[in-house]
């Protein structure tokens, strides 16, 4: 009986490192999900340049290509403000963005209007990693949005989002 | 003769390279003035009777709601020469009187491009020449 439970621990142990192994490679060669967090890796400066005045640049492998490719072309209504870019820089950063995007086959599911999903706070991804956050971290108002990244991950502008750098505002 | 003219030259390049290489202030491709000038043709050209910019004006203009929710102050701030915050994402925003940040109104393709999207936010149109006109004359008020 104990051998048994020590040959299914093992078990257990080698299904998730084969798991690790399999997660690792479906991240696009941008990310690398280091111990205790996501750390962005692919940058482009045309990218970094116009997509974080406003906010953070988020991460291309957050979205997959096909959700990227609707932010791209709906820019002129990006959720309630024009950020349209012109023709040369839109090129440059769909293509960046595509090349980058997340290769979950999860996230390329259509989100329930039966579009590609817009924002990377509905993914199944974003709201599993953030499940320990309480309401009233969310509503503090520092924080504002789930959007606003930088609120707790102290480094998000450098891309880095590992958990040794978050700090919940007070 | 070709002494003389080396010793001239290193003469000439020790007294230019200090002054290119150390130089503060950056080279940007255009002066506020000079954007200024740009919309005060552009509003000749659109209205004959063009009576010149007012800064008067531009506060208003700059401060007010047109119809949207927000005005340019809600983001900016109502004091221009400070940092503004961006009101859905909490970002920083720099000051926009050129005074308190030389790089504003310096690059015409960045004054475009935000004026076409932040009209299309806040008055759900273009900005017309005299109307930028008279909020850069009221940004460009603001003296250190």
């Amino acid at each position: 009986m104990k051998i048994s439970t020590h040959i299914s621990h093992n078990q257990s142990l080698k299904a998730k490192t084969l798991l690790a192994f399999a997660f690792a490679a479906m991240l696009p060669f941008g990310a690398a999900q280091a111990s205790g967090g996501l750390k962005v890796t692919a940058t482009n400066a045309t990218w970094q340049t116009e997509c974080s005045t406003c906010h953070v640049a988020y991460p291309a492998s957050l979205l997959s290509a096909e959700s990227w490719k609707a932010v791209m072309n709906g820019l002129d209504k990006h959720f309630g403000t024009d950020a349209s870019v012109d023709a040369a820089a839109k090129k440059e950063i769909t293509a960046f963005l595509e090349k980058n995007a997340s290769q979950r086959r999860r996230d390329a599911v259509l989100s329930a209007n039966g579009k590609p999903q817009l924002r990377i706070t509905e993914t199944a991804w974003f709201i599993r990693e953030h499940d320990e956050v309480s309401g009233r971290i969310w509503k503090n108002p520092l924080v504002k949005s789930a959007a606003n990244c930088a609120a707790c991950h102290t480094l998000a502008e450098k891309g880095d989002f590992n958990e040794h750098n978050i700090k919940m505002p007070k | 003769m070709s002494h003389c003219y080396s010793f001239v030259r290193v003469l000439a390049l020790s007294s230019v390279f200090p002054i290119v290489l150390f130089t503060s202030t950056p080279v940007f491709a255009q002066t506020p003035e000079q954007t200024l000038a740009g919309f005060k043709q552009a509003a000749l050209m659109a209205e004959p009777g063009f009576q010149g910019f007012s800064a008067a004006r531009g506060e208003k203009f700059f401060t007010s709601v047109h119809g949207n929710d927000w005005s340019c102050s809600t983001c900016h701030g109502k004091n221009p020469t400070v940092l503004g915050k961006h009101t859905k994402t909490n970002k920083v925003i720099q000051p926009l009187a050129p005074a308190f940040n030389i790089e504003r109104f310096t690059d015409q393709a960045k004054v475009d491009k935000w004026f076409k999207r932040n009209c299309n936010d806040v008055l759900s149109r273009v900005c017309t020449a005299q109307e930028k006109g008279d909020v850069l004359a009221f940004l460009m008020g603001f003296k250190k």
